[in-house]
């Protein structure tokens, strides 16, 4: 049996939305961080169900350079983190605004 | 031998930049002797010019000589050249050989002051840019000698800057010549477009004179009295006459050379100059006339009031231009610059022989502490009683000759203007009258105290040989300067040599015999009457006498104090708006405003810089969301 793509767009964007309110209400950087990582893959998600509605080959390629990307990302922004959890002995972001204006 | 008119150039030039460059080695008096020869030699080149002129016909003595291109721009083609012809020459003559014998006078005069070498320096480059301003061939070449010669008036007249009074006396000749130079300027300009050329008598077309059809009458009474305002500027006459008599805190050496015999005769030789045009226009020549006829009144009214015996020499400087410049107005063009040369001679005489006098008490100045100088300074009292003589118009002297020239011409053009003249007559007498018997009439004065408690003077002492020799000389020509133009010789004489410059444009005066008798004899009663008075009040050893010297005279006639009233108070009252208005407020508020604005829109803004990564990512979603907004309502109602 197969499901039909709008499940898949469905569950895609409930896992997006997870990803973005959680992004916005926690305040711990790793929790963000792995809330980043659920919209970047609802977003392969949509990707791949539509390459496979689309029988577009191209939306499968994206998702390897996404995936790249990703990792890269986490590698720069685990360094970052453990970086300041040494300097402040925090992971809380509200705690990291030496930015305010 | 004409074509050596460049070397009057040359040796004056070459003595400044010798005396810019090793002046101060070789100090005084070396460097006071090259400056002398320096002019001396443009002295001897003009006398050979001269010769060599007086050696052609009458009809070709216009000898113009182009050295080089200036620049050219359009259809403007400056050329560097000098013109010579009959009246050049006499300015010529007369400048070199005064200039001459003031730098000798001045060696002496001089002598000990800090800045001996620069004042030679000053002096050579003024020579220059006269001889300059009187040999140029176009109006332009002759705009650089007539600033030249401003700037360097301003340089001598501010010789003693340390005085707080001097140096304003300079600014105020500056400002006051600027005001002129803007009419030279803009006459030019108005020249230059109406004929296409500003060369006096070569070029395209026959330079000015050639193209005068084509100004009409109203053009050329326009430039005219543009030119006019260009004299009455650097020649001292109303309404631009304030500044020559603060410019007596020059040396007195100067006051001879720039303020008396040559440099503010430059606006009546423009005037000569310009005689073609001059002629086109009958209502610019009346306003030159009344304007000379009223100065020279005016100005003879003060100096009958002055303490100062170089302010009255100043006055009378200004009043006697006057008479030069009726003498333009009524078109007695030879008449004007008759008295202009033996004007340089008694005028330069007189201011050297108060020269004299100051030096030899200690630089006082005030006529009311002299008294008797006549047993200290012989020399001095003998020369300076002959240019006395002179300007009062006693005749056999030259200047008897050369007024009566001018009130002839004036008597048969206007008969208010001469009246004016012959009143001025009288005071001219009266005013010299009153300075000689007061300056060495009498009984000494200087050996008491002065008058606001300065101890007296030492006993004055004659001056040295060479300040002598130029009072000599120059007296030699004020008392004989007449036989240059004597009314009954019409042959070899000034009126016939510059006869050839104004041909054409010579007013003639047709006086009968009897008139020219009557007028001459009326000449010398107003002389007699006014030096009779003069003696006849001022003889006795009581020299306050505030009746006869009233403060409307003393103060100028109250000019400088309504120039301070209409333009001083408010221009200074316009500079304090400006300076604390429209600077402080407009312009400062402008600048300081788009700062402000800068730093309220900063401080507004800088609140969204929250710091929380959270509120950034909130900004990324609402912003996401908003464009997918906008898509999804593209794509439904789109």
């Amino acid at each position: 049996m197969s499901l039909s793509g709008a499940w898949y767009l469905g569950l895609a964007a409930v896992v997006f939305t997870i990803g973005a309110i959680g992004l916005l209400v926690r305040r711990n950087v790793l929790i963000m961080f792995m809330c980043i990582e659920l919209m970047l893959n609802a977003a392969n998600l949509t990707f791949v169900t539509f390459a496979r509605m689309l029988h577009d080959i191209g939306g499968q390629a994206v998702v390897f350079f996404v995936l790249v990307v990703a990792a890269a990302e986490v590698v720069v922004g685990l360094g970052i983190v453990v970086t300041n959890f040494r300097r402040r002995s925090t992971t809380v972001a509200d705690d990291l605004d030496s930015l305010k204006g | 031998m004409v074509h050596a008119a460049y070397l009057m150039l040359l040796f004056p030039l070459a003595g400044f930049l010798f005396l810019v460059a090793f002046g101060r080695r070789i100090g005084d008096p070396a460097a006071g002797w090259v400056g002398t020869v320096a002019v001396g030699g443009a002295f001897v080149v003009a006398c050979i010019v001269l010769a060599g002129l007086i050696g052609l016909p009458a009809d070709h003595r216009v000898v113009v000589h182009n050295y080089f291109t200036w620049f050219s721009s359009g259809g403007l083609s400056v050329p560097v050249g000098t013109l010579v012809d009959p009246l050049s020459m006499t300015m010529c003559m007369f400048v070199t050989g005064v200039s001459a014998l003031i730098h000798l006078y001045s060696i002496g005069y001089m002598k000990n002051d800090r800045d001996y070498t620069k004042f030679f320096v000053y002096l050579n480059l003024f020579v220059f840019s006269m001889v300059l301003l009187v040999l140029a061939d176009n109006l332009l070449l002759t705009f650089v000698g007539w600033e030249g010669v401003g700037v360097c008036s301003y340089f001598l007249v501010a010789f003693w800057f340390q005085r707080e009074s001097a140096a304003s006396a300079g600014k105020k000749a500056f400002i006051y010549n600027r005001i002129g130079d803007a009419g030279f300027l803009l006459a030019i300009f108005l020249i230059f477009e109406k004929t296409g050329t500003i060369q006096y008598e070569s070029g395209p077309g026959g330079g000015i004179f050639g193209q005068l059809s084509h100004p009409g009458g109203g053009t050329a009474t326009v430039a005219v009295l543009l030119l006019f305002l260009a004299a009455t500027g650097k020649s001292a006459q109303i309404p631009l006459f304030n500044w020559l008599p603060d410019a007596m805190e020059g040396p007195t050496p100067v006051s001879a050379l720039i303020h008396a015999a040559t440099m503010v005769t430059a606006g009546v030789y423009l005037l000569c100059r310009m005689n073609p045009l001059l002629h086109l226009t009958t209502p610019g020549m009346e306003v030159i006339a009344s304007i000379g006829a009223v100065t020279a009144f005016v100005a003879a009214t003060i100096a009958c009031a002055q303490q100062d015996i170089k302010k009255v020499l100043a006055f009378s400087t200004i009043s006697q231009i006057g008479y030069m410049v009726l003498a333009v107005g009524t078109g007695a063009y030879v008449a004007a610059i008759f008295l202009m040369v033996v004007h340089a001679f008694f005028k330069g005489l007189l201011f050297l022989g108060a020269g004299s006098v100051i030096h030899g008490l200690q630089d006082e100045q005030d006529l009311k502490r002299m008294g008797a100088l006549r047993r200290y300074m012989r020399w001095t009292t003998v020369t300076f009683t002959i240019g006395f003589l002179a300007i009062a118009g006693i005749p056999p002297l030259s200047g008897f000759w050369a007024k009566g020239d001018v009130l002839d011409n004036a008597f048969a053009h206007y008969k208010v203007l001469w009246a004016i003249g012959l009143i001025t007559a009288v005071l001219t007498a009266y005013y010299m009258s009153r300075l000689e018997v007061l300056a060495f009439g009498g009984e000494p004065r200087f050996d008491k105290p002065g008058p606001h408690g300065e101890p007296p003077l030492h006993t004055p002492h004659e001056s040295p040989w060479v300040m002598r020799i130029p009072l000599v000389v120059l007296a030699f020509f004020a008392f004989f300067g007449g036989v240059l133009n004597l009314p009954w010789v019409h042959t070899h004489d000034l009126e016939s040599w510059l006869a050839p410059v104004f041909s054409g444009t010579l007013y003639n005066d047709n006086l009968t015999a009897g008139a020219e008798w009557a007028l001459a004899l009326t000449d010398t009663a107003a002389a007699l009457i006014g030096v009779i008075v003069a003696v006849w009040l001022w003889r006795g050893a009581e020299v306050d006498k505030p009746a006869l010297e009233p403060q409307f005279l003393q103060r100028v006639w109250y000019w400088d104090d309504f120039y301070d009233t209409i333009i001083g108070r408010p221009g200074q009252r316009l500079s304090t708006y400006l300076a604390w208005v429209v600077d402080a407020r407009v312009i400062d508020g402008a600048v300081n405003g788009t700062a402000h604005l800068a730093k309220v829109t900063g401080t507004a803004a800088r609140k969204l810089q929250t710091g929380y990564a959270r509120n950034y990512a909130l900004g990324i979603a609402l912003g996401m969301a908003l464009i997918i907004a906008f898509m999804l309502s593209r794509t439904w109602w789109g």
